[in-house]
């Protein structure tokens, strides 16, 4: 949310050395938990970033043929088998809900209560929908194709472990951002951001700007399906 | 003096928030580059062609959800500098492990096949 007194410091790399060389505040007209959160997601990045590191240097190592994410990801529909067919849903699933969220805080931040609580439920509904596909795609890998941890039918052993390693840890992500979206969806409902209503946990006065930080939470939770849809699921 | 606070206040409104035109337009363009990598795979691109267009996409994807959708491109470049440098850090581990990964796949072709 840019703030107009703002506009009055200089920008750019000068605005920088000078927001970093001032008295108090480093990330001027950023809310405190914002900068948290983004320091938090920069920490979650290097954890996303060592599984998928270690993932790529397992499948250049390995002398046994890594399975071909394209057949082993495929589904048949009425015979016919298409790749990648449910991951692509899901992909476009996850981003249906990353737009639904960042209209939602484009609505908080103009204070629309019936709005942005729509777009919180909407970015809710889509995230449950994709941690529901992740359950059919894990369940199919497991119970019907026979994949492990430890070994499966199509190639290389470590593929198993990389998977349910990458992937369970997204969908945990996912699965949190999902709960914390119908916490919040009720929250925004029920007016807490309009009348500042002191929070149950953290006691202090509700505001929009938690919408905000939210939708930062999400669309990283987007941006890491980004990477692994492409790391993993293309390459 | 009404006039003067009505037109301050509208034109803190406009600042403070973005038309939503802009957030479509990003959700239309990520649907498409969506599209376009699962088109990668649909017809069966291989080799350099597939990893160049796999990352481009990727990396196009990933600017525009910083940049709009998690606001990168407003904020001051106090904070884009301190969130953006360290992931040069990413870019160095990566390196070190491709040259790790290559120098175990010939130990270990080496020591299966040759022996040791």
């Amino acid at each position: 949310m840019s703030d107009p007194t703002l506009d009055k410091l200089p920008g750019g790399f000068k605005g920088m050395s000078e927001d970093i060389g001032s008295d108090q505040t480093t990330f001027k007209g950023v809310n405190w938990g914002k900068a948290m959160m983004w320091i938090f997601l920069l920490s979650d990045t290097f954890v996303f970033s060592c599984f998928l590191v270690a993932y790529m240097k397992v499948r250049a190592s390995v002398t046994e043929p890594w399975p071909y994410p394209s057949e082993v990801f495929g589904l048949e529909v009425f015979g016919v088998p298409v790749p990648l067919l449910l991951i692509a849903i899901m992909t476009f699933v996850l981003i249906t809900s990353s737009g639904t969220m960042a209209l939602a805080v484009k609505y908080g931040y103009e204070k629309n209560r019936k709005m942005c609580g729509l777009f919180v439920l909407l970015t809710a509904i889509g995230g449950l929908t994709f941690v529901g596909m992740q359950a059919f795609e894990w369940s199919k890998l497991i119970f019907h194709d026979g994949v492990r941890p430890w070994g499966n039918p199509f190639g290389a052993e470590q593929f198993g472990a990389f998977f349910f390693m990458i992937t369970g840890f997204h969908g945990t992500h996912v699965s949190i951002g999902v709960i914390f979206l119908f916490i919040f969806a009720r929250k925004v409902y029920r007016g807490d951001f309009d009348t500042g209503r002191r929070g149950y946990f953290t006691t202090m006065k509700s505001d929009y700007v938690a919408i905000e930080i939210l939708g930062l939470y999400w669309h990283f939770v987007d941006l890491v399906w980004v990477f692994i849809f492409a790391f993993f699921y293309l390459w | 003096m009404v006039s003067k606070a009505m037109t301050d206040t509208k034109k803190k409104e406009e600042t403070s928030t973005h038309k939503i035109g802009i957030y479509l337009w990003i959700w239309g363009l990520l649907f498409v580059l969506s599209f376009f990598s699962y088109m990668v795979d649909w017809y069966n691109f291989q080799g350099l062609l597939r990893w160049s267009l796999i990352l481009f996409f990727m990396f196009l994807k990933a600017g525009l959800i910083m940049a709009f959708f998690m606001h990168l491109f407003w904020e001051r470049y106090a904070l884009v500098n301190v969130l953006l440098w360290p992931m040069t850090a990413i870019a160095c581990f990566v390196g070190l492990m491709v040259a790790e990964g290559k120098y175990t796949v010939f130990s270990r072709l080496f020591y299966f096949f040759v022996g040791g």
